[in-house]
Formats: C-alpha cells, sequence, structure tokens
C-alpha cells in the first residue's frame, strides 16, 4: 500500500519520468493543442469529446509521460540504465541539499570518499562496499525487508574538492551523485553541496526506488546531512528515548 | 525511579518510570538532589506546549551527583557534583563556538520539527516538549544528560544546593537580560514582572552597573521581595499609570533599557496542526498585562528592549513602528547557560549574589502536583518552589544511584 502510494507521489512530482521522446512529445503537444481548438470550435457534443480526449495528448506531450506507454512497459525516451540517457541535464529527480560543518574540509572529504561511512548517516543505505578502482557496491533498504543493490562508479575526483559517482548498467537503480566540499567563512568552515539524481522507473522497481530516497527525497537528504553533520562536529548523534510511565521499560 | 509526568492541561502526576540510562559516549546520568518548577513549566501546565505527549518527564532546572558517565565522558567522573544547564548543547558546532549555545546545531534530535515553525532549530531543551528533543526532564530522581562533557558545572561544597541551583537556568537569565541591556555607568533600568528571572535581572543590572532599577508587577510579595533583596524601586501596575510614572521618574526621558520578564502564556508553537491551538492561547494572552507593547512604548529614543520572557508563536499589535521610530535595538532569546556559568558561580562564591532569596517553597517530588496548583495561582506567596527528590518516602528500582564504591 505505502509502496503504491509512493509511486503516485513520484510520477505526480516527477516533471521528467520520460517514457516519451522529445520530438514524440512536441508532435503530441501540438496535435492535442491544434485538436483542442478544433472541438471547441464546433460546439458540438462530438466537438467537445474530441477536445477532451486530445487533452490526454497534451498531458503526454507537456510531461512526456504516456500513461499507455506505461501500463504497456513501452518507452520511447532512450536507454533507461544508461545514466548519460536517463539523467541527462536536469533528467530524473534532482535534489540538491548542502550543510556546513565546523570541520576542516580535508576530514569531511575523507569521511565522504570512504563509501563504507555512508549508511552511518544515510538511514535509507544498508551497505556500501569499496570493490577498488572506483567501483563499489551499494545496499539499500526496501520495502518489507527487501534491499536494492546496484553497482557505481566515481566519474569525477578531485581531492578536497569534489566527488562524482554514477551507477553502472544492469542494478536495480539509475543513479547519479556528486559532493562539492568548498570551504567558506574565510576557510574556518567546511560547506558540502550535494547533489542527488535517480530515474525513477515504473512499475514495482519505481516503488522500491521510491522507499530507498524516501517520500520526500530533499527532507530526506536533508536530515542525513544533519546526521553527518552530527557525526562529525559532535562525535554523535543525538537521540532522546521516551522515559514515559505509559511506555518503555517497566 | 520516580519522575513527574504530564497528562493534559493542568493534570500533572507522580509515577514510576524506567530509570534513565547511558544512551550515547558524551552522556552521564545524574542523581538529582534539587530541582524546581520553573514559570516556564506553568505553560506546559496550562496545556499551551505543542508536541507535549501524555507521560513525559517534565523539568529542566536541576543538580544532582554523577552517578554515571559514558565511554566518551572524560571530564566528569562518578561522584562529582553538578548543576545541569537547561539548554543542551554540543560544544562543537558554529554556534557553540560562538558563544550561542542555545542555538546548538546538533542537540535536537527532533530539529525538522521547530524548523517547519522557525525556519532554523535552537538547541534541545530537558523536559520542554518534543519538538525541544523530547528529553526527559528533572523533575525525577535521575535524569540522563547528553553532552555531559561540556555541559555540566562542577560545584564546590562551600556552596549548598540551593545556592548554585538556578545557575541551570533563571539565574543566567536574568543575567543574561541585564547584559543584553548593554548598561552604562548611571542607567536606568526598568523591569517588567517580578518573578524570579524578574528578580535576578533587578540584581544584574545592578552587578552591571545600573544606578537605577524600576521593577513593575502587582503581587505584593513580589514587589517587596524585588525592594528588599534586589534595592529596586517598584511599581503596582494595579495602582499606578505605570508609563506615566516611569516618564515621571526619568526625568521626561524614559528607561535606558526595558526588560520584559514576563512573556506571553503562548509558547513553542509549531507546524500548521497546532496552529489554531497556539492562535487561542495568543488571544487569551492579550489580556494580560501587555508587557512588551508597554516596554517598547516606554523605553527612550535609543535604548534596548530585552526579553527573557518567553514568546512562542506570532504576535498581534506589535508596535514595531514604536521600535522603528525610537531607533531601539530588541534582545532576546533562549540563555546561552554555558556562557555564563563560570562568571555567575564565581560571582556566588564571593558573595556578590546568593541567588536562593528568591525561593518561598520547599518539597519533596510527591507535593509537586498540588505545588504546581498553588504557584500557578500565585497563592501562599509562592514564587519559586525547590524540589528535594532525596528527601521523603522514595523509591529506586534500577540499579543506578547506589553510592559510588
Amino acid at each position: 500500500m505505502s509502496a503504491h502510494s509512493s509511486i503516485v507521489e513520484l510520477d505526480t512530482n516527477s516533471q521528467h519520468r520520460g517514457n516519451v521522446g522529445d520530438v514524440e512529445r512536441w508532435g503530441s503537444l501540438i496535435t492535442g493543442a491544434v485538436m483542442i481548438a478544433y472541438g471547441l470550435s464546433r460546439r458540438s457534443i462530438s466537438g467537445t469529446w474530441l477536445a477532451a480526449t486530445a487533452a490526454a495528448l497534451v498531458y503526454r506531450g507537456a510531461t512526456g509521460h504516456c500513461p499507455v506507454y506505461s501500463s504497456l512497459g513501452v518507452t520511447t525516451a532512450g536507454n533507461a540504465a544508461d545514466t548519460c540517457v536517463a539523467l541527462a541535464g536536469d533528467r530524473g529527480i534532482n535534489v540538491h541539499e548542502s550543510v556546513r560543518l565546523e570541520k576542516p574540509v580535508e576530514e569531511a572529504y575523507r569521511f565522504w570518499r570512504r563509501f563504507e561511512n555512508l549508511p552511518r548517516f544515510m538511514t535509507n543505505l544498508e551497505s556500501v562496499a569499496d570493490l577498488g578502482n572506483g567501483r563499489s557496491h551499494w545496499v539499500a533498504k526496501g520495502p518489507a525487508g527487501s534491499t536494492v543493490e546496484w553497482d557505481a562508479e566515481i566519474i569525477n575526483e578531485i581531492e578536497n574538492k569534489v566527488i562524482a559517482w554514477r551507477s553502472l548498467p544492469n542494478g536495480d537503480v539509475v543513479t547519479a551523485g556528486s559532493v562539492n566540499f568548498d570551504q567558506v567563512r574565510g576557510g574556518r568552515t567546511a560547506q558540502l553541496s550535494v547533489h542527488l539524481q535517480y530515474a525513477p522507473p515504473a512499475g514495482r522497481l519505481g516503488a522500491l526506488v521510491a522507499t530507498v530516497f524516501g517520500r520526500e527525497p530533499s527532507q530526506t537528504i536533508r536530515e542525513d546531512l544533519r546526521r553527518l553533520k552530527q557525526l562529525l562536529e559532535a562525535g554523535e548523534v543525538p537521540v532522546s528515548a521516551p522515559q514515559t510511565s505509559s511506555g518503555g521499560r517497566p | 525511579m520516580k519522575g513527574v509526568c504530564y497528562y493534559g492541561k493542568e493534570d500533572v502526576r507522580v509515577e514510576t518510570v524506567p530509570d534513565p540510562t547511558i544512551l550515547n559516549p558524551r552522556d552521564a546520568i545524574v542523581k538529582i538532589t534539587a530541582t524546581a518548577i520553573c514559570g516556564s513549566d506553568l505553560h506546559i501546565y496550562g496545556g499551551y506546549i505543542p508536541t507535549m505527549q501524555k507521560g513525559d518527564v517534565l523539568g529542566h532546572e536541576f543538580m544532582g551527583e554523577v552517578v554515571e558517565v559514558g565511554s566518551k565522558n572524560t571530564r566528569l567522573q562518578i561522584g562529582d557534583r553538578v548543576v545541569v544547564p537547561f539548554t543542551i548543547a554540543c560544544g562543537n558546532c558554529y554556534f557553540c563556538k560562538e558563544g550561542l549555545w542555545a542555538l546548538c546545531d546538533n542537540s535536537n534530535p527532533n530539529a525538522w520539527m521547530a524548523e517547519k515553525l522557525s525556519g532554523f532549530s535552537g538547541s534541545g531543551l530537558f523536559g520542554y516538549s518534543h519538538m525541544y528533543g523530547g528529553y526527559p526532564g528533572g523533575q525525577a530522581e535521575y535524569a540522563r544528560v547528553p553532552f555531559a562533557d561540556v555541559g555540566p558545572v562542577k560545584v564546590p561544597e562551600s556552596l549548598s544546593d540551593e545556592q548554585v541551583l538556578f545557575l541551570s537556568d533563571i539565574l543566567p537569565t536574568g543575567y543574561m537580560a541585564a547584559e543584553n541591556c548593554h548598561i552604562k555607568p548611571g542607567d536606568t533600568i526598568a523591569v517588567w514582572g517580578c518573578g524570579p528571572v524578574g528578580q535576578f535581572a533587578i540584581k544584574s543590572a545592578y552587578l552591571l552597573g545600573a544606578e537605577r532599577v524600576l521593577a513593575i508587577d502587582r503581587f505584593p510579595e513580589r514587589l517587596a521581595m524585588a525592594n528588599s533583596h534586589g534595592k529596586a524601586e517598584t511599581l503596582n501596575y494595579a495602582e499606578v499609570d505605570v508609563p506615566e510614572a516611569l516618564r515621571a521618574l526619568t526625568g521626561g526621558q524614559g528607561p535606558d533599557a526595558c526588560i520584559d520578564a514576563v512573556g506571553l502564556e503562548s509558547h513553542g508553537t509549531t507546524v500548521d496542526a497546532w496552529y489554531d491551538r497556539a492562535k487561542t492561547s495568543m488571544y487569551l494572552a492579550t489580556d494580560r498585562p501587555h508587557a512588551l507593547r508597554q516596554a517598547i512604548n516606554a523605553c527612550r529614543k535609543g535604548g534596548t528592549v530585552s526579553i527573557p520572557g518567553v514568546y512562542g508563536g506570532w504576535l498581534d499589535k506589535f508596535p514595531l513602528g514604536a521600535a522603528f521610530a525610537k531607533g531601539l535595538t530588541l534582545k532576546m532569546g533562549q540563555t546561552h547557560v554555558h556562557k555564563y556559568l563560570t562568571t555567575l558561580l564565581s560571582r556566588i562564591e564571593h558573595g556578590d549574589i546568593d541567588p536562593s532569596f528568591v525561593i518561598t517553597h520547599r518539597i519533596t517530588l510527591d507535593d509537586v502536583p498540588t505545588m504546581y496548583r498553588t504557584f500557578r495561582q500565585k497563592q501562599d506567596g509562592c514564587i519559586k518552589v525547590v524540589i528535594k527528590p532525596g528527601q521523603g518516602v522514595v523509591q529506586s528500582e534500577g540499579s543506578i544511584g547506589r553510592p559510588p564504591s
């Protein structure tokens, strides 16, 4: 149930869950617009029906999403497993968040570069293993105890400046991410700017991906970065345990 | 252990609750020897604080003996006698490093709740709703203290609990209120509200160089205390026109700084779900003496209005125009308790101030529910209630609290 509602939410939020190619989108948009104009100008029942039907074409063209294609599992938007295609430009779901730390930028960089550390503050991740040669294996928590897995490779790395990675084909998820490390406030403070992208595939897998990145990806990443900050600055993540008379241990 | 638990509006009960345990490496567990009821606890008691849950342990002014420390807490040792700041602060973030301890970035596990209301979250607080972290409070036999390697201040045996307990909140709060007035020699300071924070603001204003302090309240016992202990000139607002009196007392110029130690009976409102409730409570508050509006209007041109009183929501008919027209400075916020501990402890040691003068009632934990009522209704001359959990019939279920071997 929750998985299903996640799909709906992602589908309505996403502007680029493309299963319709660009040429086809423009075609749909223009044809639909002409049909609406013509249909409404007829001022008849059949004209109204024509306009209503054309509205679906306009929707398809404007959003790049075709419900019919979706239900048939068809996509004309290119190879969805390739991050270069699925996440090109501003495609996919994009999340930008940043955080400031009272720590040397080198320390923050070292912590992040050890991908094994990521699950310590990204609660949706179960583990990340370094496979060597810039490759890593990611395991994320799915619904009902399931997992979602993919391999990733580093595509850009400048020490104490930037780390960028993307998923490799044949994983459960198409995703890419980067972190920029900057010194601010005259070098006293480190600023981490995170950009995460992922392509939400349709169907069951879409629900899994939605779970991995959270129902509100931006809020999820914000909380993740807050935990990172707490770990690096304070050395621990604050917790409070309700000590109520009605709950808790006797 | 025993703890004072919130059950709803005007429903506070002493219950048996689980003993606290160490949850993080920098924690400590304190066996509480003295704690208090704060005026701001009455906001909770009145049902004005959102995100309180049934069974939450109340209280944020406490001190005691360290009985357990976390693995990374090297500063405290078992047996240390400490006073615990009501604000929880990590000591490492930008705000802590800037001395803005009450704005710590890393101590509120529920920061997102406060962010919905204020954009950003202040520090976690003990016993003061889930929006401020959901930390169990200090009106109990034991408390878990997070970041105990930077917060609690060790106090010498030569000083009694009653002399140092108020370092936890109200003494630094009154002191910061006065410090925020940027007092210059010869200044006249007016203080609205002669509760414990007002009393300490009066004392602190003199300590920081004020020539005169004018104190405003309506309860005779509070005015008498402000006069006898604080050496303030007092104004009973039920009897005199305060703005006129202040004008007359300052040669038509107005006080150099005004302190609002009253606050608003609406506190800590948050997201839309609670908005209506907050609004209701604010309208109730408009029936009160309008201390802040009066302070702004009474203040001299170019003066400072310092606000230690607690505000939570959206203020109606706030005279920002008057503040602008007169070029006022407004200073406010939760107290950066940690910043003042050393200074104020040495003030107490040197006899500059003995904060115990505000205490009117001394009780055991079992008496707390009754005393909340007495305090709220300001009966029996009640100004400050101190609780001694170690006295009376006390049972502890857990292993914590045995004397250190």
